[in-house]
C-alpha cells in the first residue's frame, strides 16, 4: 500500500511525478468503480424501453441520451462496459496464462519442441487477430464465453513470443545455473527462479493485451459475433447506433467515448508502469 | 584416510564445430574427506570444465563424456539425473567466480540462502529453515545477519554476495565443495578474507573442498595438494610445499615466476 501511494509523488532523483500512471489509475480506476456500482445501481433499467424517449440527446434525465428503442444509453454503456471487461479480462488470463507457460517452457528446454511450437506460433501471427478469433467463433458459436475464448486463444502467440525470448535471455544466467547446481527440478527454475525476473515485461504486456482486447471485442461485436442482445456489449451497441451516426450522433457519442476512455487508461497504465521504478 | 570422490581417466569433448575439440583428456582425482585440493592453470587449460563435470552441471548434449566420477557409490557421469538432483546442493555444491550476477535479483537474501534446503529436506519447517540461515549466514562473517535475511543481492557488496553465495553453498553441510576461482572478482583484501573464511568452513564443517584458481599464491595459503593442469592434461601434482620447493615441469616453474614478489 505504501508502495502503491509512493507512485503519486514526485520521483526524488527527477523531481518529475509519474503523469501517466496517475492519469491510468484515475481513468481506469473511475471506470471500474462506475462498473463495480452497476452492479447494484444503474439510473434505469439497462433493457427497460420507452417509446415516448427515443434517440433522445444529452440531458440530465439521460446523461448520454436513450437509443433508438428509448433505452438509456448510459445504463447500457455501464452494463456493457461490465460485459466487456469481464471477456477482456478472460481473454488476457487465457492469452497471458497458456502464453506464459508455452513460451517458459519452449524457451527453456529449446530444442525441437521450441522449434515446431514456434513454427505454429509465426503461422498464427501471420494471421489479423480479428481473423484468427472469427476462425475460433466460427468453430465454438457466438456467445460472450466463446468469444472471450476464441479471444484469448488468438491472443496466445503474442504473449509465447515475448515470455519465450525473456525467459531465453534469463536461462543462461547465473543465478539459474546457481539453481540448477542446488538440485532444483527444471519446472521450479523457470516458474519460481527465472518467472519473478520477467514479471516486468509481462505486466506491460498484459496491460497492452487488455486493451487491444478490448478493441478485438468491440470489433468482433461490432460484426455481430459478440454477446447477443438484448445485453449488449460496448461493441454490440455501437454497431446498432452506427445506422443513427447521421440523424442522431450523440448516440454513438456516449458509447465511443466509452471505449476510448477505457483503452486510454490501459494504455496510460502500461505506461505509467513501464516508467515506474 | 577415507575417499569420497574419485574421478579416473575424464575425457570432455565439444562438437561445437566440424572437428571435436578435446579440453579435457585424462584428468584423475583423488579426493579425501576433509581435505582441500587446488587446480591451477591458465585460462583455458580445463579447470573450470573438470569441476563442472564434476558439479553434474555439464550440459548433456554436443559433448563427449569419457572416464568416471564415482560419488557414494554412483558414478556421477551416467547416473539417473534424479540420484545426481539429489547429491547436487546437499552433498555436492559449488561457488562461483561471479558473486555481482549469482544471486537472483528479485529474491531476497534469505529465501536463496535457504533454497536448498526447500529441495533437499522437504520436511523442515519455515522457522527451523530461517534458523539454520541465520546460522550459516553467521557463521560466514556476515553481520547483522537477521537485516541481510530481507535485503534483496544489489544492497549488497561485491565481498558481502560472496559470503552469502558460500553461505548457500555450505547450508546443506555439503561433503564436496567445489569453488571455481571464488575470489577473481574480489579486491585483495576480500580475497584474503574469504580464502581465509573457506579454511575455517573446513576445519568446522569437514568439508572437503576442490578451489580453483589461476592464483599460485592463494593455492599455497589454502590448499594442501595442487594440480597443475595446463591445455586439459595434468601436467603435475603433489604436495603443495613439494611443488613450490622443486617444481617438476617447466610449465610450474613459470607459473611460480609468475607470482608478483614484493621487495621492500
Amino acid at each position: 500500500m505504501k508502495k502503491f501511494l509512493s507512485m503519486f509523488k514526485k520521483n526524488k532523483a527527477t523531481g518529475k511525478r509519474n503523469t501517466y500512471l496517475i492519469m491510468g489509475t484515475i481513468i481506469t480506476g473511475l471506470i471500474v468503480i462506475i462498473v463495480l456500482v452497476g452492479l447494484f445501481y444503474t439510473p434505469y433499467s439497462p433493457t427497460k424501453m420507452d417509446s415516448s424517449a427515443k434517440l433522445q440527446g444529452f440531458s440530465f434525465k439521460h446523461i448520454m441520451g436513450t437509443d433508438h428503442m428509448g433505452r438509456d444509453v448510459f445504463s447500457r454503456v455501464v452494463y456493457g462496459s461490465r460485459i466487456t471487461l469481464a471477456i477482456a479480462t478472460f481473454t488476457v488470463l487465457i492469452g497471458a496464462g497458456l502464453g506464459t507457460i508455452i513460451g517458459a517452457i519452449t524457451g527453456y528446454f529449446g530444442g525441437i519442441l521450441d522449434e515446431f511450437t514456434m513454427r505454429v506460433v509465426d503461422a498464427m501471427l501471420a494471421f489479423p487477430s480479428i481473423l484468427l478469433s472469427l476462425v475460433f467463433v466460427s468453430l465454438f458459436g457466438t456467445g460472450t464465453y466463446q468469444v472471450a475464448i476464441a479471444l484469448g486463444i488468438s491472443f496466445v502467440p503474442s504473449f509465447a513470443r515475448i515470455v519465450r525470448g525473456e525467459v531465453l535471455r534469463c536461462k543462461n544466467m547465473d543465478y539459474v545455473e546457481v539453481a540448477r547446481l542446488q538440485g532444483v527440478s527444471d519446472l521450479r527454475i523457470i516458474f519460481v527462479h527465472i518467472l519473478p525476473n520477467i514479471t516486468g515485461v509481462l505486466v506491460s504486456t498484459i496491460m497492452i493485451g487488455f486493451n487491444n482486447a478490448v478493441l478485438a471485442e468491440a470489433g468482433l461485436s461490432f460484426l455481430g459475433i459478440g454477446s447477443q442482445p438484448p445485453y449488449a456489449s460496448l461493441g454490440n451497441m455501437l454497431s446498432d447506433a452506427q445506422s443513427y451516426l447521421f440523424s442522431r450522433p450523440s448516440y454513438v457519442l456516449g458509447i465511443g467515448a466509452t471505449i476510448v476512455l477505457m483503452v486510454l487508461g490501459f494504455s496510460f497504465l502500461s505506461e505509467g508502469m513501464k516508467r515506474w521504478k | 584416510m577415507e575417499i569420497i570422490l574419485d574421478v579416473t581417466d575424464l575425457h570432455i569433448e565439444f562438437h561445437d564445430h566440424d572437428k571435436p575439440e578435446t579440453v579435457v583428456e585424462d584428468f584423475d582425482l583423488m579426493l579425501e574427506k576433509g581435505e582441500i585440493v587446488g587446480i591451477v592453470g591458465e585460462s583455458g587449460s580445463g579447470k573450470s570444465m573438470s569441476a563442472l563435470a564434476i558439479a553434474g552441471l555439464l550440459k548433456r548434449h554436443a559433448l563427449t563424456k569419457n572416464g568416471r566420477i564415482m560419488f557414494d557409490g554412483h558414478d556421477l557421469l551416467t547416473c539417473d539425473r534424479d540420484i545426481l538432483r539429489s547429491y547436487q546442493g546437499d552433498e555436492i555444491s559449488m561457488i562461483f567466480q561471479e558473486p555481482m550476477t549469482s544471486l537472483n535479483p528479485v529474491k531476497k537474501i534469505g529465501w536463496q540462502v535457504e533454497e536448498s534446503l526447500r529441495i533437499h529436506h522437504k520436511d523442515m519447517d519455515k522457522k527451523e529453515r530461517k534458523r539454520r540461515a541465520i546460522e550459516m549466514m553467521t557463521s560466514v562473517g556476515l553481520r547483522e545477519p537477521e537485516k541481510v535475511y530481507n535485503m534483496y543481492p544489489h544492497e549488497l557488496s561485491g565481498g558481502m554476495r560472496q559470503r552469502i553465495m558460500i553461505a548457500a553453498a555450505m547450508i546443506g553441510e555439503p561433503k564436496i565443495l567445489i569453488a571455481d576461482e571464488p575470489t577473481t572478482a574480489l579486491d585483495v583484501t576480500i580475497q584474503a578474507q574469504i580464502v581465509e573464511l573457506l579454511r575455517k568452513l573446513n576445519k568446522e564443517k569437514g568439508t572437503a573442498i576442490i578451489f580453483i584458481s589461476h592464483d599460485l599464491s592463494l593455492i599455497r595459503q589454502l590448499c594442501q595438494r595442487v594440480i597443475v593442469m595446463q591445455a586439459g592434461n595434468i601436467v603435475e601434482t603433489g604436495k603443495v610445499e613439494d611443488i613450490f620447493r622443486a617444481p617438476q615441469m617447466a610449465y610450474t616453474r613459470k607459473l611460480i615466476a609468475a607470482i608478483p614478489q614484493i621487495d621492500l
